[in-house]
């Protein structure tokens, strides 16, 4: 099992959004989370990548890779050196395979600026390719991909279960799946404290 | 970090104005205030070792704001967060890729810009030495400045209003180095002290500057 | 019962609002009874004549503006360490009041300085280290007023808090190297023989004790405005999530 999270409770701008929330994931599985805007999802992937601490619960995890909304793409860089400085910073391999699988090889010495926001996108989920670890954790990875970009980053994810690798993913659109599991986070809407409790 | 220190001078190189703007600046300053103070040869002389470390003061405070600013706005530095690398890591390799750009080629031309303040014969090496040892605090210093203020729009005026207080030991100690050389005394206290003010920040900063990204990206 | 207890906020509100008037009542009398006694009851002294009577106002508010700063470490490693609400808002509103101790200081000293040293301004080790004290404040009310998200706030006024408090001791032992001043000695000590007669001294002790208590009314209004904002913010923020 790659991550194992009990009893979690998560807080965006100092208010806790979500609580109660526990899953399992293992090796070549996909966790899709769902529920109405402003439910937490963000809120919890970003809790779980590390970058905010948790309200309360235990997460027990190996190392994850996150991609949020923000591609993390150089606009001075080429789409060659955007990868493989990703690469580096990793210390793994695979640039060539990467660009390859996202479909970024024709583009590979054009600058991040000259890319659409659907290329740099392509190029950030590539990014996914070279961080060499297992749960990958996605922020609404679709986002300005056309039909047929959906469909690769499909087959990359198929790839990335097929090698024991798993993912949770915060989408709204069918990534055609079939062993996607949904977690429907509704359930664990947090119920907000006493009005007197309220800082005081 | 190799990594992330020629992905870093890379961009400075490409973006333009990295190397460049901070030296104009420089020279700027340097132009300006015998034209503000009169061209008499003994006041240049006088107060060339301030103004030369003041504008480079200035000249290093101009690119500090996109230090972080850049690498959060498309989302780098989250990811940089998650990376194997210690966010402590990134902060004390970007303020080395700071100062290759800024505190670096301010330090060589700086007797250049001696000439044009008269600074006295003795003082050229000392000025170089001066600001070899001491820029790089600047670097660092203006690196937390950034990391606190690397999540706001308008963060640049509130980075100098941080970051200028705390160059007052730096400036000091480094005009002091130059002054006594430039009159033939010996510089030794002061340069002891300017060095000891860089080895400390550069030991100590990045941390606070990592704890404060942190924060800031939260 | 555990003095952490005063850092819950409910707790901190019902002790302030007991305590307030206590502190101000005690605070005004002090304050007027050193400031009159100063003024009105004290001879004029030989060298200085009555411009010497400033001294009431100007040595309170110079070691009131130091405190205040020491304060604000405090609460900020309490907040860094423990997490108290409460601490990192008594720092956020020690900071204006220490400045304008600060400010009060440095006017103060002009107005002392310019009959005794001919000048308002000298670039004196003393009276340039107050002045980036100034600036120090500045920064950290900047700080605090810049960023939105109350916490990361905190966080981050507090890292500049302690990261500024070394460069400030640094600032001042380097303003010392750099020269060497016109400021008279320690008005007060306690182990040396160089400082006011009893006659000042005494009247100058009630100020202190009264600038003391009103930096405590000051501080603790000030963190009871900050508590109740907080509130605020938090019920509006909870009404966004509903």
């Amino acid at each position: 099992m790659d991550m194992q999270v009990t009893d979690l409770a998560v807080a965006r701008g100092g208010v806790t959004v979500l609580e109660g929330v526990a899953f399992t994931l293992s090796g070549g599985q996909v966790l899709v989370l769902r529920g109405p805007n402003g439910i937490g999802k963000t809120t919890l992937l970003r809790t779980l990548a590390g970058l905010q601490p948790a309200v309360a619960g235990r997460v027990v995890a190996g190392e994850v890779a996150y991609a949020g909304h923000a591609d993390g793409v150089k606009a001075m860089l080429t789409v060659a050196e955007n990868l493989g400085f990703w690469a580096a910073v990793n210390g793994v391999g695979g640039v060539e395979a990467a660009l390859e699988a996202m479909n970024l090889g024709a583009l590979r010495h054009r600058r991040g600026a000259d890319g659409s926001a659907g290329q740099r996108r392509r190029l950030g989920l590539a990014r996914l390719l070279v961080t060499g670890r297992k749960v990958w954790l996605l922020d609404e990875p679709t986002v300005s991909l056309d039909v047929a970009s959906v469909a690769l980053f499909g087959a990359v994810l198929r790839g990335h279960l097929g090698q024991g690798g798993a993912a949770l993913i915060a989408t709204h659109i069918d990534l055609g799946l079939p062993e996607a599991r949904d977690l429907d986070l509704t359930p664990y809407k947090a119920v907000q404290p006493a009005l007197d409790e309220v800082f005081g | 970090m190799i990594a992330l220190l020629l992905r870093d001078l890379r961009l400075a190189m490409r973006a333009g104005g990295g190397f460049g703007l901070g030296l104009a600046f420089f020279l700027m300053v340097t132009v300006l205030v015998p034209l503000g103070v009169g061209p008499e040869f003994e006041v240049l002389r006088r107060i060339a070792p301030g103004i030369l470390w003041v504008g480079a003061l200035l000249a290093c405070l101009l690119t500090l704001d996109r230090l972080f600013a850049l690498d959060f706005e498309d989302g780098s530095l989250e990811v940089l967060a998650t990376a194997p690398i210690p966010m402590e890591g990134v902060v004390a390799v970007k303020s080395l890729a700071h100062w290759v750009v800024t505190g670096l080629p301010l330090t060589l031309i700086a007797p250049g810009l001696g000439v044009l303040m008269s600074l006295a014969p003795e003082g050229y090496l000392w000025l170089v030495v001066a600001l070899a040892v001491g820029t790089p605090a600047l670097s660092v210093i203006g690196a937390f400045g950034a990391a606190l203020t690397v999540g706001l729009k308008r963060g640049g005026l509130l980075l100098s209003l941080l970051v200028l207080p705390m160059y007052v030991p730096t400036l000091i100690f480094g005009t002091d180095v130059v002054t006594r050389g430039a009159r033939g005394l010996d510089p030794g206290t002061p340069l002891l002290f300017l060095a000891g003010i860089t080895l400390g920040a550069v030991a100590l900063l990045p941390f606070a500057a990592a704890a404060a990204i942190r924060a800031n990206l939260k | 019962m555990s003095i952490w207890e005063y850092a819950n906020p409910k707790k901190f509100m019902q002790t302030s609002a007991w305590a307030l008037p206590w502190v101000t009542g005690l605070a005004v009398v002090l304050l007027a009874g050193g400031l009159i006694w100063g003024f009105f009851l004290t001879p004029d002294d030989f060298k200085q004549g009555s411009t010497v009577k400033i001294i009431y106002l100007h040595v309170p508010s110079a070691m009131m503006a130091v405190t205040a700063w020491f304060m604000m470490l405090a609460g900020s490693l309490i907040w860094l360490i423990r997490r108290h609400h409460v601490s990192a808002l008594t720092a956020k509103a020690a900071g204006p009041v220490g400045l304008t101790f600060t400010l009060i200081g440095l006017v103060t000293g002009a107005i002392w300085g310019q009959p005794m040293w001919g000048t308002w301004w000298a670039w004196d080790p003393r009276l340039t280290s107050f002045l980036i004290l100034g600036l120090f404040y500045l920064g950290y009310i900047a700080l605090w007023e810049a960023i939105e998200d109350p916490d990361t706030a905190a966080d981050l006024t507090s890292v500049l808090c302690i990261v500024g408090s070394v460069f400030a001791f640094m600032s001042r032992y380097a303003v010392m190297f750099w020269n060497q001043g016109l400021h008279q000695g320690a008005s007060l000590s306690i182990d040396k023989e160089e400082h006011v007669s009893n006659v000042y001294a005494f009247p100058l002790w009630t100020c202190i004790a009264g600038f003391v208590l009103l930096f405590v009314t000051l501080v603790l209004l000030r963190t009871r405005t900050e508590i109740r904002a907080r509130r605020m913010k938090s019920l509006l923020a909870r009404e966004r999530v509903a």
